[in-house]
């Protein structure tokens, strides 16, 4: 099995917006995610939830394509008012099919 | 007994003691915090609790008993969250998004305050009515949407569909637990409800032991806050504690007028001048993403919370009384 290039897009985001960005990944071609709770501080400070949730970190490998479009997506859709971060990575992946 | 001795005797309760030690604890920076789950946990248990026994209570309580409080108990919850917006937009001069998203903190109701008045009435030697319970799901979700409705027409930001939002506010934690208990508490019957009465009785040890718990965490989380109350300014800080007094004068007296007991009218009071804190944040911060969390958190949690909690629920009180006749 040749390792494959693929990305890894991470995605740091208040707890409010779990079902939002679940939706919005699958709808933009991820064919999976991973999604767990984090601790930390940002720029931003307060959360509309921080004390009854801690903040999200999913993680997505998918084609650069995609990674594209998510990227595109969450600036234009969260950046303005929400605490949201988001970052590519390479990442050599095998059985890559299973994420095209 | 004089309101002084009323807030005296309030000062020393286990619940008030509880959250001001969480208070303490977080300004001398310790490390205590109940771990998160358990505080989730404790959570869920009470509003269960107080959801079941709420339905055996229903039980036994006439339909015409009930009508009367369940109509002001809605009327309170689509008046609260206007006047609470025009007070803010036009007296504090905040913007509309942000009045808004404060106005649906105040017209919904904080189950905890809910607790805290019960068992202040009931330290007291008297009686809420039963079917209190069922008037709390009545509140928690009409301030909230009519306070959104108010924030999408004057922020003119299409914002999310109304679907969505209710979808949210009705199968929250909070309206789940209370709602179903009450379903639940209905349906199982006295003899049912004397099995498993030791472990969720609302007056019983248990359930006042895991308040004591909550409180500390509550005091915990608003003193992460404190530092908070410099940025939000003079005006919420009064805000903070004169909406309330305002909103619980008028639902005593429109709890005295449909029928309630003296009780009974404290602890509506008490629901109409508390700021829900569990509900309202997710459903607002996804609705109208422009408001700041500071603000709508910071009056709710560290400064209507503890008001009501010290002062707000004795003078309820004292106001309910002196309308019933017993000064």
């Amino acid at each position: 099995m040749n390792p494959v290039s693929m990305q890894l897009v991470t995605i740091i985001a208040e707890h409010v917006l779990r079902e939002p960005i679940a939706a919005d990944l699958r709808r933009l071609g991820a064919r999976g995610y991973s999604v767990g709770e984090v601790e930390g501080e940002g720029t931003r400070g307060v959360h509309a939830q921080d004390w009854q949730g801690r903040n999200l970190r999913f993680e997505t490998v998918v084609t650069r394509e995609v990674a594209g479009r998510i990227m595109d997506h969450l600036a234009g859709t969260y950046f303005h008012d929400y605490a949201v971060i988001a970052y590519a990575t390479t990442v050599e992946v095998v059985r890559s099919e299973k994420f095209t | 007994m004089t309101t002084t001795e009323l807030l005296r005797a309030n000062l020393l309760s286990p619940i008030v003691l509880s959250f001001a030690l969480g208070i303490m604890a977080r300004v001398v920076r310790s490390e205590f915090a109940l771990p998160k789950d358990i505080y989730l946990g404790i959570s869920i248990f009470l509003l269960w609790a107080l959801g079941l026994q709420g339905g055996i209570e229903l039980r036994h309580s006439p339909l015409q008993a009930i009508a009367g409080p369940a109509v002001v108990t809605i009327l309170l919850g689509c008046l609260t969250p206007v006047s609470a917006y025009l007070v803010l937009k036009r007296i504090g001069r905040f913007s509309a998004a942000d009045s808004a998203a404060m106005a649906a903190h105040y017209g919904s109701v904080s189950a905890v305050t809910f607790i805290a008045a019960t068992t202040f009435v009931k330290s007291q030697g008297m009686e809420a009515e039963g079917f209190m319970p069922t008037l709390l799901t009545l509140l928690e979700s009409p301030g909230i949407a009519v306070a959104l409705a108010i924030g999408a027409v004057q922020t003119n930001t299409g914002g999310r569909p109304v679907r969505e939002v209710l979808h949210e506010v009705l199968t929250g934690r909070t309206m789940v637990l209370l709602l179903g208990g009450l379903m639940v508490g209905f349906l199982i019957g006295d003899q049912n409800w004397q099995v498993i009465q030791p472990f969720y009785d609302t007056k019983g040890a248990v359930f006042r032991g895991l308040l004591c718990l909550f409180m500390l965490e509550m005091g915990v989380t608003a003193g992460a806050r404190l530092g908070d109350l410099k940025k939000v300014g003079g005006f919420l800080l009064g805000f903070g504690m004169i909406m309330p007094l305002l909103h619980g004068a008028l639902g005593v007296w429109l709890g005295h007028i449909a029928g309630l007991s003296i009780g009974g009218a404290t602890v509506l009071g008490t629901m109409a001048a508390s700021a829900s804190y569990i509900a309202a944040p997710p459903a607002v911060r996804l609705t109208l993403p422009q408001a700041n969390p500071t603000y709508y958190l910071t009056s709710a949690l560290v400064i209507t919370f503890p008001f009501n909690l010290l002062v707000g629920i004795p003078v309820y009180f004292q106001l309910a009384r002196w309308l019933g006749g017993t000064p």
